[in-house]
């Protein structure tokens, strides 16, 4: 932005860089004319565990404990899309039973984690009760996420070839007791996410990403679908056993018949995914071969392939924000020769900038939670100005966005 | 519970929930603590915006090498008495970064910690407890003086 050449001065909010959520910490500069965002940088790379480094001193199975914790909200992706590029290279077939089961995995992380991200945008604009609502339905889907793979969280659950464990008959009226639940429950809140006036007028028009940017930009999962880009790796490349299965992008014009690509509009098409993945769930536990659920039980034996195999491979997989890219290269050794991981916020990052311009510093935290960071501590801001500094802390923040929230009420 | 302490909470204890780089698991546990499956602000117990205004530090991750002032500045800015809860194996022993090149931690090295809390990630309850642990020793310095 070129400065203008007003006797208006513009001052500076540095946040972060403290933003150690994802694998990407981001620091943001802030150009602030009196409210508005004149003009955002952000730089990126402070965080770093040198995980990929620590992958080469590993071999494949050892890395998907590592992968899983490359993120803990994704930690069913990352292994998965690491072990999809070592599939590729090592020509392992994946039995026909062990892709549904790997549907049903991914879709119920989709859930886990457009539940937890529809609690802290609530929490951003200061209606926790909402947060304290959504988080109770999130427990649920914990719940059952338990029941299938043995953990909350980090689930453990991805072996290359297949997986590690099964859904047998018995297991399944208690599955469908929780997609009844969870179905039940996002009718709750639909309501409250579409149809609320105070979510309205705190997400409607604010922090727009057109068409255009979202292109530019390469954005990616659905913050680029809000924006009516139509990009979707489950349609666009199907993985597992995506391709049997018939649906759609979810686009905010499938509700609303018009793409505005602001706030508003990605609350649309993560809550529609939701209800998606919960049917994506059912109809998979409905189509499901009989068969094994992994190629090669013996992982010694599984190892000992792994050796051989040389090549390079890329696994690409729709992460519940976005495509998260893996790219593998064996070289006949017991640990990879390469391995780089490019996660979906990356790509997110950049269209923060356009987002951002232009609106008020209450906006902020609506809007950067708008594209899913895992940004759990904003931690602390500094105001310069006219040479005095003060601070703003990630309170000070949530304070003013409350604020603004009861003054559009009135 | 410790013998001898009072059977209600002499205060409300408040945490301050600190980022050292860790994966997110461990957070998203402390979060589910506090809402209301596990709901432990009903204790009192409440996470706060501000280390100025804490009584507990919950610290989640390996410590990198650029968050290493960080972690120590916050523990100096939380008012004595103090008490530190280390959550997650990282934090812990390394766990599955021990080796990398950009760890300072565990956190042993960098501040004092209290109470360790092991798991990946440890479940709600274990949070839990290990809250309590930390008002145990609370108490323990405020009965000593």
């Amino acid at each position: 932005m070129k400065a203008k050449a007003t006797t208006k001065t513009t001052y500076q909010i540095p946040i972060g860089p403290i933003h150690p959520a994802l694998k990407e910490p981001v620091q943001f500069e802030f150009e602030i004319d009196g409210e508005r965002i004149v003009d955002v940088d952000v730089s990126l790379g402070h965080v770093h565990r040198a995980i990929e480094w620590t992958g080469m001193h590993r071999n494949p199975i050892q890395i998907l404990y590592l992968a899983e914790r490359i993120c803990g909200i994704c930690s069913y992706c990352h292994p998965m899309a690491f072990s999809l590029a070592v599939e590729r290279i090592a020509g392992i077939e994946v039995p026909d039973r062990a892709n549904y089961l790997r549907i049903v995995h991914a879709e119920l992380e989709r859930i886990c984690s457009h539940v937890l991200w529809a609690g802290v945008a609530a929490h951003e604009i200061g209606f926790d009760s909402v947060l304290f609502l959504t988080w109770q339905i999130r427990e649920e889907a914990l719940d059952l996420t338990e029941y299938l793979t043995g953990n909350r969280v980090t689930k453990a659950i991805t072996m290359i070839g297949g997986v590690r464990r099964d859904i047998t008959p018995d297991m399944l009226p208690r599955i469908k007791k929780s997609l009844k639940v969870l179905k039940d429950s996002f009718e709750k809140l639909r309501k409250i996410y579409l149809e609320d006036k105070t979510f309205k007028m705190r997400s409607q028009g604010c922090g727009i990403l057109t068409k255009e940017d979202a292109l530019k930009l390469c954005a990616c999962g659905p913050t680029t679908r809000a924006s009516g880009v139509k990009k979707d790796v489950r349609i666009d490349q199907p993985y597992f056993a995506f391709g049997d299965l018939d649906f759609d992008y979810v686009t905010p014009d499938v509700l609303t018949g018009e793409v505005n690509g602001d706030v508003y509009d990605r609350i649309i098409v993560r809550l529609l995914e939701v209800k998606q993945s919960i049917e994506l769930i059912e109809r998979s536990i409905e189509q499901m071969p009989q068969g094994e659920i992994v190629s090669e039980p013996k992982i010694a034996k599984l190892l000992a392939t792994l050796k051989k195999a040389k090549g390079e491979g890329i696994g690409r997989m729709e992460a519940p924000r976005g495509e998260v890219f893996h790219y593998v290269k064996l070289n006949e050794n017991e640990y990879p020769y390469s391995w780089k991981v490019r996660a979906p916020t990356y790509s997110n990052i950049l269209p923060w900038i356009p987002m951002l311009k232009g609106q008020q510093i209450a906006d902020i935290p609506i809007v950067a939670a708008s594209t899913d960071p895992c940004m759990s501590c904003t931690n602390r801001v500094t105001i310069l100005k006219d040479n005095n500094k003060y601070e703003l802390t990630k309170q000070e923040l949530h304070r003013l966005s409350v604020e603004k929230t009861r003054r559009l009420m009135k | 519970m410790a013998k001898g302490l009072s059977k209600s909470f002499k205060k409300a204890l408040w945490v301050y929930h600190c980022n050292s780089g860790s994966c997110n698991g461990c957070d998203i546990e402390i979060i589910a603590a506090l809402c209301p499956r596990y709901d432990v602000e009903r204790f009192g117990i409440k996470l706060v915006g501000t280390p100025r205004h804490a009584d507990v530090l919950l610290i989640t991750g390996p410590v990198t090498r650029q968050m290493v002032e960080k972690v120590k500045r916050v523990y100096e800015q939380i008012p004595d008495p103090k008490a530190v809860i280390c959550v997650g194996n990282c934090g812990n022993t390394g766990d599955v970064f021990f080796e990398s090149y950009n760890l300072v931690g565990p956190i042993d090295n960098i501040i004092p910690v209290d109470v360790h809390v092991i798991g990946c990630p440890p479940r709600p309850e274990a949070i839990i407890n290990a809250v309590a642990k930390a008002w145990v020793k609370l108490e323990t310095l405020e009965a000593k003086k």
